[in-house]
């Protein structure tokens, strides 16, 4: 046990590797077999995260089960994981939502192989961004996870549908979207990137822990270029972060990647990328952000805030008018995502305070809320679209007789996603309310307007596809959701409960974790 | 007297050119073996060197000194350091995958195989040797060999022209940087060709300063320095896909390799001099290079320019004098070598088996050949830069290196990355993916299990770096501290 122990967090992030390894010397013609391989490989990294998750100290500020080795002397950077209270409950979301998206991705039939190895890989990505305390090792998963996400988009994504490009030119939407989101993500991690390197060459290490407390003090930065003040270079590398982190989130106006990329993609992608890479976003500003740039992100918060309040509200808006369930979906994560930034926002500005320790726990939380939530509905969505071959809202209608299971599991999901008192979304945007109400009045009550159309929206999807007249296409020809399904989307289910009734399992390893990011 | 490992890695492509030479031109299968008998030997031979060598003794190892013609201060001098020995490496492994991949010539394969061999001895030498008149002596051998092979087994339709033009640029390069090697060696007045004597000559500074553009960008022109880049993908593309390989690969290598072992290692302070305009040109490597490859239609030709691109990295990390820039650089040869090495391979087996490289004509070549679409893509994802491959891991310090000299060259350079990563997606699509056209389908098979050999021992060797930085990384630094202490710690 010592050694699993000593090494844990090195065994959570390469079993999905070793998995797909695994996966390359198997037939390709066997699906069964595969597809069983994938989702057994892909408990393990699950069972790690809830031994990590027991063995966690919650009442120990800092990082636990550290790990550090040297990986590229010639520029210092090292091989350096740790957790805390933020890290594991990203790691513990992480791991759970794979395993359920593979088990969705059952249905998946072309070239599964690739498709498994990719979804892999895909996880090792995203832990590896929760899990790095180096700069460096940050971006390098920060960007490696780009890569599988592009391709299951474009290869494995929806088979209809045409975009205009300049010129005239018609494309595959697929393959619209996967270009637009990688693009605009790397694009995005310019400035990151650039940031990087300034900070590497000024301290002449990548590690975060030391980066914590020399760069918010730090007096001077080794070449300044067009003799700039250090605070004017330091605002420019604080927008390059945050410009990184909020096209990930995605804040508004850096939104509009994710409408596309969403809708095209397989269900288990849009699961994955509304449940787990959106979080990255908002782990960047949690995690670099805050501590690197105390007085910046103070400074300019109330931006933040703004900025968070349009995409609660215009993401419900966009989410309203959509008639494609996907997409109605898809700008939901916007609006979503909004309470997360304002969270924020109010801790970046009001540092120090309870209100940011209550405003911070709440964001985490509505990250894992909505890991659930959006990770659920994605799948519905997909349940859906695989028996009616369309997404269209309008040619659903009153299905409820039709799908009573069915109809019964999205009404709780679409409930936990609306904030329903007694399900997870209430306790994590009101959280997010209190702590911010103080801090910024006006936003707050902003959002909560948007709230209502929060409701709006997700009633109005819930009308178009279960209410109203039956609409007799569909008689005869729509199957209950099956028993794989079910397995799917119970979990997220008895865990949006869970975390509404009894909130404290989750918030008490959280707050360990934000009392230290806002240093009281 | 230890075995004369380096001499054997030298002469081993050229005795092997000489007994294919004599192999009777209908025996074409013994042609192979033989080539790749002595491929792979030189391929084993460079890896135990590379292994072997001690970086943390550091400097010179595997040395061999022999008068040669002692009045003129000539010796046969070899020897590896940090900067070279991966070089040397990549050389063995361009020429055993060359070799290959070029399994399927059937025109006069006795003389193909014969040239890439002479021309691989020219390499081998010049990364090596240790005395000036000798790296000349390779340097030609090298770029000689280049005429013949693009002219009789190249592109139709323009192998003679580009043939003429690399030639002609690469002559007038070598005599201007000939002229400059030779006015160290009267102005050392050490008589002596001995390139590590020469770099303790302590030129005075007006003389440094003069004759350094004449040695560095005579040299640089073959390493592909704006604004001398443009016989480059005119001669990638001319030339047959094993020619293209090691041309891409490893010989513009030779020239950015030369340029820093004469120009910058020589005269240090005529590099202190000069270096802005090295970077400035680099930058415009970087940046255009990677926008011309964006717009071009031809296959070949965008890897080309990403050659051109790419190579723009290495020498602007020279440009920088520090060791996280020259670190870079010396990795990034490396990296590029065998990631341009695997497109051209591929490109080699699209187009044998389509007969044509517009990249609208092509389509949906990952469902016949998925292996060569797998390399292809991990060849693509090291190019523009992705983490956890050899790219990041050669251009991450080499901008590390430029933020130290002037910030705003590395912010403008980012942009190339951007560029590279549309046209590596776009080239992707649009090859590998999305509809086949209907001429192709049924026509196109599977490569050959040689093929898929090569492609993934290139494939292998990215991912290995990538991951495991350490393994280059500490041999590299070694070599960059003996430059920087001719800097004088510079």
């Amino acid at each position: 046990m010592g050694f699993v122990s000593n090494n844990l967090l090195s065994l959570i992030l390469f079993s999905p590797v070793v998995v797909a390894l695994l996966l390359l010397f198997l037939p390709q013609e066997d699906h069964k077999l595969l597809r069983w391989v994938t989702l057994l490989g892909s408990l393990v990294p699950l069972g790690f995260s809830v031994y990590l998750w027991i063995s966690f100290k919650s009442g120990v500020p800092g990082f636990q089960f550290e790990i550090q080795s040297l990986w590229y002397g010639a520029i210092s950077s090292s091989y350096h994981l740790g957790v805390d209270g933020l890290s594991l409950t990203m790691v513990l979301l992480t791991t759970l939502l794979t395993p359920v998206s593979v088990l969705a991705s059952f249905s998946i039939k072309e070239r599964v192989k690739a498709y498994m190895i990719l979804f892999l890989l895909l996880e090792t990505g995203m832990l590896g961004v929760f899990l790095s305390l180096d700069l460096l090792m940050f971006f390098v998963f920060w960007e490696v996870g780009l890569v599988p996400m592009y391709f299951l988009i474009n290869q494995w994504g929806s088979e209809k549908g045409e975009r205009e490009i300049w010129g005239g030119r018609k494309i595959a939407a697929r393959t619209y979207a996967s270009f637009k989101f990688m693009i605009y993500t790397m694009a995005g991690s310019l400035g990151l990137l650039l940031a990087i390197q300034m900070i590497g060459v000024s301290f002449r290490t990548f590690d975060l822990a030391r980066l914590f407390t020399l760069f918010p003090t730090v007096t001077h930065l080794s070449n300044i270029p067009l003799n700039l003040s250090l605070e004017v270079v330091k605002t420019i590398a604080f927008w390059a972060f945050v410009l990184a982190f909020a096209i990930k989130v995605p804040v508004w106006p850096f939104h509009t990647w994710l409408p596309d990329a969403h809708t095209e993609a397989p269900t288990a992608g849009s699961m994955i990328l509304a449940g787990v890479l959106l979080k990255l976003g908002a782990y960047g500003f949690l995690r670099l952000v805050l501590p690197l740039y105390p007085q910046e992100a103070h400074q300019y918060a109330w931006v933040l805030a703004l900025l968070a309040v349009m995409g609660i509200i215009f993401g419900a808006l966009a989410a309203y008018g959509q008639d494609d369930f996907k997409r109605l979906v898809a700008y939901s994560s916007v609006n979503h995502m909004g309470f997360v930034v304002l969270g924020i926002a109010a801790a970046a500005f009001a540092v120090g305070t309870q209100d940011a320790v209550i405003a911070l726990n709440g964001a985490v939380l509505q990250m894992f809320n909505h890991g659930l939530s959006a990770a659920a509905m994605f799948f519905l969505v997909g349940v859906i679209y695989e028996r009616a071959h369309t997404r269209n809202l309008n040619d659903f209608g009153g299905l409820f007789p039709l799908v009573p299971v069915y109809g019964g599991v999205l009404i709780f999901t679409s409930m936990a996603s609306l904030g329903l008192p007694g399900l997870n979304g209430f306790v994590s945007e009101f959280l997010v309310l209190r702590g911010s109400w103080p801090v910024f009045t006006l936003f707050t009550a902003l959002s909560i307007i948007g709230l209502f159309f929060t409701g709006a929206y997700i009633l109005k999807g819930i009308k178009k596809v279960l209410h109203g007249p039956t609409n007799e296409h569909w008689v005869g020809h729509l199957s209950e959701i099956n028993g794989r399904e079910l397995v799917v989307v119970g979990p997220l289910m008895a865990l949006m409960l869970l975390i509404g009734v009894w909130p404290g399992w989750i918030l008490n390893i959280i707050n360990s974790a934000m009392q230290v990011l806002s240093r009281i | 007297m230890h075995f004369p490992i380096l001499s054997v890695i030298v002469l081993t492509p050229i005795i092997a050119g000489m007994i294919i030479l004599l192999i009777p031109s209908d025996r074409k299968v013994v042609v192979r073996y033989v080539a790749l008998a002595a491929a792979s030997l030189a391929l084993v031979l460079s890896a135990v060197v590379y292994i072997s060598y001690n970086p943390a003794v550091g400097g010179y190892q595997f040395v061999e000194n022999y008068s040669w013609m002692p009045e003129l201060g000539i010796t046969y001098y070899v020897g590896v350091d940090g900067m070279n020995a991966p070089l040397v490496l990549l050389t063995g492994i361009v020429m055993f995958t060359g070799v290959l991949i070029s399994w399927g010539i059937d025109d006069r394969p006795r003389e193909f195989f014969a040239f890439l061999f002479i021309l691989a001895t020219g390499v081998f030498g010049v990364f090596v040797t240790q005395d000036l008149f000798m790296l000349f002596f390779f340097y030609e051998i090298a770029v000689f060999p280049m005429y013949l092979l693009i002219s009789i087994w190249g592109w139709i339709k323009t192998r003679e022209y580009a043939a003429m033009k690399l030639t002609l640029y690469l002559f007038i390069g070598s005599v201007i940087s000939l002229v400059g090697g030779l006015a160290l060696y009267f102005g050392s007045g050490l008589n002596t060709f001995d390139m590590i004597k020469l770099a303790q000559a302590n030129f005075p500074e007006s003389f440094q300063v003069f004759w350094f553009p004449f040695v560095f960008f005579g040299f640089a022109v073959l390493g592909g320095i704006f604004p001398f880049h443009n016989w480059s993908p005119d001669g990638h593309v001319a030339a047959p896909t094993a020619v293209s390989m090691f041309h891409a690969g490893v010989l513009m290598k030779l020239g950015a390799f030369a340029a820093l072992r004469v120009g910058i290692m020589l005269l240090p302070i005529g590099a202190l001099h000069w270096r802005w305009l090295i970077l400035a040109l680099a930058l415009v490597n970087v940046v255009y290079g990677a926008f011309i490859a964006m717009v071009q239609t031809d296959f070949k030709y965008v890897i080309g320019f990403s050659s051109v691109s790419h190579m723009g990295l290495v020498m602007m990390g020279f440009a920088t004098l520090n060791k996280n820039g020259l670190t870079g650089s010396g990795i990034q040869m490396f990296s590029h070598g065998v990631m341009t090495a695997l497109f051209f391979a591929v490109v080699g087996m699209v187009y044998d088996r389509a007969h044509t490289r517009e990249i609208n004509e092509l389509g949906g070549f990952s469902r016949k050949m998925p292996w060569v679409a797998v390399a292809f893509i991990i060849g693509g994802l090291v190019s523009m830069g992705m983490p956890g491959l050899s790219g990041f891991v050669a251009e991450f310090p080499i901008f590390m290196g430029v933020w130290q000299v002037q910030p705003i060259v590395a912010i403008i350079a980012s942009i190339s990355i951007v560029i590279t990563a549309s046209y590596i997606i776009r080239i992707i699509g649009r090859v590998f993916f999305g509809p086949m056209k209907l001429e192709f389908e049924g026509h196109v098979g599977d490569v050959t299990v040689k093929d898929k050999l090569a492609l993934t021992l290139l494939c292998v060797v990215m991912i290995t770096i990538g991951i495991y930085p350490a393994i280059m990384s500490g041999l590299v630094s070694s070599g960059v501290d003996r430059i920087l202490s001719l800097l004088g710690g510079a």
